[in-house]
């Protein structure tokens, strides 16, 4: 294990940037992920509304977001829109292009959540004299953020992963820190090992918290339980 | 005359496309009075009950509670759900299925009504959640979360969760239908306590012996249609329609064993 020494000896010398590297992708995961929340809900709620047009607005925008690889939407973020006038500092871009990219499979989580509910439920809510917003916060929503916890978690630990694609718009987070460190030290296998370990070290736990919360989930036991028709927390489960 | 008339149903409709499942049903109910409609499965009655608050807005019609008419504003158009709230706050609503809500307690099953509709404090809300619950014999399961309760059990609070909402009138969507065999009696047994309380009901059911004891008046529904109508005594003993002299002899058959 001679690349452990080797980052051993070094790691006082690289630390700073890793360390800032690390902020930075803490910073684009934080960001990209409220920003695809809010998205999501906002594309749920177009996709409720009673107008056509409206939905279908909704529909072509998710078609859009899972049809378009992230790079090439970061590069049309970065490169592109400057073109057109609009110039923005690469952070803000990793963040809406992530944003953009992960409120389409957000949306998918929240609408599976709450379709797992029976109608009963909101219809009991309705009726008693609740109104909508009431029946969203007091009634549905709780009972959905049990199917939604593990998912979105599995969620969050994928983009914060897809965030090391920013290096290639000159956003110095953790991949581009450690790239830049290589080509000084001319040490790529431990350098990216302790990149790579990194990485791991932070998404690891999480997907163990899924899965502890998917278990619990599972033995909870109103009728309501189902399974999410997530690909990727599927595959993260297993 | 008319004061005393709680519910006016109005040449009520309801279509889904050239599909009429509900064809021009009209009916009144006095104050304290109880209605039950009964009929065969399709025949529009639980699309009838539905339709009283608008949960399947009728396309057709209309509903008026105390004057007051339910689901369109003054210039015709459909009100939303937002706007129908406070009317359906006056109309309690006890379902085949209980749709308890899984994730709160018995008690707050029963007090979040009056809490976030009628603005009660948490405290006098709990208060009323615990009378309502021990009025229907269920006042040592307050702090149980419903999926332990039995279906009968579960059925009775849900009859408390809509007293709760001190409504002016009562609808029970075959409150009975779901439940195993020796669970009925104990939840007709409340239903009958409150007819005797002289609340207005109208019960969607298919016991006709409990209709029997507890409706003033029984509506024969049957493709989409009221088919007759009158207190229950004449309807049930002596009824005119074909159709619905069919419908009580297929009953009685079922219930002798040999339908």
């Amino acid at each position: 294990m001679s690349f452990l020494s080797v980052i051993y000896e070094n790691v006082t010398d690289w630390a700073p940037r890793m360390i800032a590297g690390l902020q930075l992708t803490l910073i684009l995961t934080a960001g990209g992920f409220s920003l695809a929340l809010l998205m999501a809900l906002a594309l749920e709620y177009l996709r409720s509304r009673q107008n056509a047009a409206v939905r279908l607005l909704g529909r072509i925008y998710l078609a859009l977001a899972r049809g378009i690889p992230i790079l090439v939407i970061l590069y049309l973020l970065y490169f592109a829109l400057p073109a057109a006038g609009l110039t923005l500092p690469a952070k803000l871009a990793g963040i809406i292009g992530l944003g953009c990219v992960y409120a389409a499979y957000i949306a998918e989580v929240l609408r599976a959540g709450f379709n797992a509910l029976p109608a009963g439920q909101r219809e009991a809510a309705l009726a008693s004299g609740l109104t909508p917003l009431q029946t969203f916060w007091l009634v549905l929503l709780p009972q959905a953020i049990r199917h939604m916890l593990a998912p979105l978690l599995i969620n969050l630990t994928s983009l914060m992963k897809d965030s090391s694609i920013c290096a290639l718009i000159a956003v110095p987070e953790l991949t581009l820190a450690s790239r830049e460190i290589m080509s000084e030290s001319f040490l790529p296998l431990p350098v990216f090992m302790l990149t790579a370990l990194l990485y791991f070290f932070m998404a690891w736990p999480a997907s163990v918290i899924a899965r502890v919360i998917d278990h619990r989930l599972r033995s909870y036991p109103p009728r309501s339980v189902s399974k999410m028709p997530d690909v990727k927390h599927a595959m993260a489960l297993s | 005359m008319a004061a005393d008339i709680l519910l006016d149903v109005v040449n009520l409709g309801k279509s889904y496309g050239d599909f009429a499942v509900l064809k021009g049903v009209s009916f009144s109910l006095r104050r304290g009075e109880r209605v039950a409609l009964i009929g065969p499965s399709g025949s529009g009655k639980s699309t009838c009950l539905r339709a009283i608050n608008y949960l399947d807005p009728p396309t057709q019609g209309e509903v008026r509670l105390d004057g007051q008419v339910i689901g369109r504003r003054s210039d015709g158009r459909r009100m939303s759900d937002l706007e129908l709230a406070p009317q359906r706050a006056e109309i309690g609503m006890v379902f085949q299925h209980f749709h308890l809500w899984p994730h709160l307690c018995v008690r707050s099953n029963v007090a979040l009504q009056p809490r976030k509709v009628r603005g009660l404090s948490h405290d006098e809300a709990a208060k009323l959640a615990d009378e309502l619950l021990a009025k229907v014999q269920l006042g040592h399961k307050a702090d149980e979360m419903p999926h332990r309760l039995s279906g009968g059990q579960q059925q009775r609070v849900a009859i408390a969760r809509a007293l709760a909402q001190q409504p002016k009138l009562l609808l029970f969507d075959e409150p009975t239908s779901a439940l195993d065999p020796e669970l009925v009696g104990e939840v007709l047994t409340v239903i009958k306590e409150l007819a005797g309380e002289g609340r207005a009901m109208v019960l969607v059911t298919h016991e006709i012996a409990f209709a029997r004891e507890v409706a003033d008046r029984i509506i024969f529904m049957d493709g989409g249609r009221i088919v007759e109508e009158g207190p229950a005594q004449s309807v049930l003993d002596d009824p005119q329609a074909p159709r619905l002299k069919q419908f009580l002899t297929s009953l009685a058959q079922r219930e002798r064993g040999d339908g």
